[in-house]
């Protein structure tokens, strides 16, 4: 049972390196995304099934969520700035 | 000379801050220096985890196991519960701080945006 | 700082500060081998003090309620500087931008699906929330996945009916409210000379869903303020991208 702990443990240590080495936001929330559910795996391989909830609510749900609300304002932002300065050029 | 086995959550949880702040370190994007930091938060998600443990216990929650029996540790899983929900509220304040920095100076690179601006 | 030069000094110090942490570590005690004695009191006592049969719960909303108190008000402050940064002024001109058109709808495949999803999350939400003190969930669980319904019924109509609901007043009104009754239910003891936030309330029958006192009030004001809360942020980002109305420069 301890080596099953062991393998989830050293999942979780190659996902958050990946990442971290993800370049491109959008591709990082997807990664994040998995990150959060593989962690609320974890928890519960942990026996803690409070915090499992929690952590899919937050970290699969909430985080992804306002990462690409953000990202998606910026980019609303900006295409219309490219589309003013178009419409006064 | 204790095992790697018997120290891997305190391991894989330095391995983690380290990631995190290497991802901090180095990044040119904002945003994803935010998500770098809510990677470092889930480090200690993992200490706290490695401390409670208890081989054969079982989860702190008595609907249908008799109180009394042997269980993982309830106090650590609780301060883990307040730290999710802190990691998130932090990462929303901090991801309003950058969609504002964009607005202001049109550009997410922290690079470029070093001097503070009055 | 030239950034090879700062990776380069991070990788150096980050290295003896390793060192450091596992020459520290090796005198840890082995894990899966938790010795300490207050999780093994709290596992004895919590269901005979508190009729709860969730022992985390408990320790969150009773034994430990003023860091809990604490949190909330981390999410209350956040969710204010939040509003702050990113609000539009009232009154301010604005300029009239592209914006998705009220009557796009998404194909019907999606909406059949969205639409019992809705349902099903409601009830789960609600379920979870009220459950707070037998099962794993309570109030801030339950209030994130009910925050997501509103999203769910974005997928299903249209962005009018998403903006009617989580731009209305009620939602920083329940906001609100949910912080302000955590704060009063704990200082309500104080009327009757106990000590803050302990749990006056009769604790009713182990198992019931209105047992153990205070926590089920607790979680429930906890789950309206964080669902509120979490409304109140998604629509602050959107707002300029479903009103199409920017700010003049």
């Amino acid at each position: 049972m301890m080596w099953v702990g062991a393998g989830l443990l050293l999942l979780v240590a190659v996902t958050g390196f990946g990442v971290v080495r993800t370049r491109d936001v959008t591709s990082q929330v997807v990664a994040l995304g998995f990150y959060g559910v593989l962690m609320a795996l974890v928890f519960f391989f942990f026996q803690a099934p409070d915090v499992a909830l929690s952590q899919i609510t937050v970290g699969a749900l909430a985080l992804p969520l306002m990462v690409m609300l953000a990202i998606s304002r910026m980019k609303y932002r900006a295409h219309n700035q490219k589309a003013k300065g178009q419409r006064d050029a | 000379m204790p095992h790697a086995l018997h120290l891997l959550p305190f391991l894989v949880a330095a391995w983690l801050f380290f990631c995190g702040l290497y991802g901090l370190i180095s990044s040119r994007h904002l945003v994803h220096s935010v998500i770098c930091l809510a990677i470092l938060q889930s480090s200690t998600y993992i200490l706290l985890l490695g401390i409670g443990y208890r081989v054969g216990g079982a989860a702190p929650i008595f609907a249908d196991i008799a109180p009394g029996k042997i269980t993982v540790d309830p106090v650590v899983q609780a301060l883990m519960l307040t730290d999710v929900v802190v990691e998130a509220v932090v990462v929303a304040l901090l991801l309003a701080m950058v969609v504002k920095a964009h607005e202001k100076a049109g550009t997410v690179s922290p690079d470029e945006l070093r001097t503070l601006r009055g | 700082m030239r950034e090879s030069l700062r990776i380069r000094l991070f990788l150096i110090f980050g290295g003896i500060f390793l060192l450091l942490y596992c020459y520290a570590a090796v005198d840890l005690p082995p894990w899966g081998s938790y010795r300490g004695p207050y999780g093994d009191v709290i596992s004895r006592v919590a269901v005979y003090e508190r009729h709860a049969t969730d022992a985390v719960n408990a320790i969150n909303y009773d034994y430990r309620a003023f860091d809990t108190l604490g949190e909330e008000f981390i999410l209350f402050t956040a969710v204010l500087g939040v509003m702050m940064l990113l609000r539009r002024e009232e009154g301010a001109s604005t300029q009239d931008a592209d914006k998705v058109s009220d009557d796009y709808r998404l194909s019907d495949t999606v909406r059949a699906t969205a639409m019992p999803a809705i349902v099903a999350t409601v009830v789960f939400g609600f379920y979870i929330g009220l459950h707070g003190q037998l099962t794993p969930g309570g109030g801030f669980q339950a209030g994130v996945v009910l925050a997501s319904v509103p999203l769910l019924l974005y997928v299903c109509e249209n962005t009018e009916s998403f903006r009617r609901i989580t731009s209305h007043t009620a939602v920083e009104i329940l906001e609100a409210m949910g912080a302000a009754s955590y704060a009063l239910i704990g200082l309500a003891p104080l009327l009757f000379g106990l000590p803050l936030l302990t749990n006056f309330l009769p604790l009713g029958q182990t198992g019931d869903v209105f047992s153990s006192g205070t926590i089920a009030l607790i979680s429930a004001c906890v789950g309206v303020e964080v669902t509120a809360a979490f409304l109140l942020v998604a629509y602050t980002y959107l707002e300029e991208i479903i009103t199409g109305h920017i700010p003049e420069e």
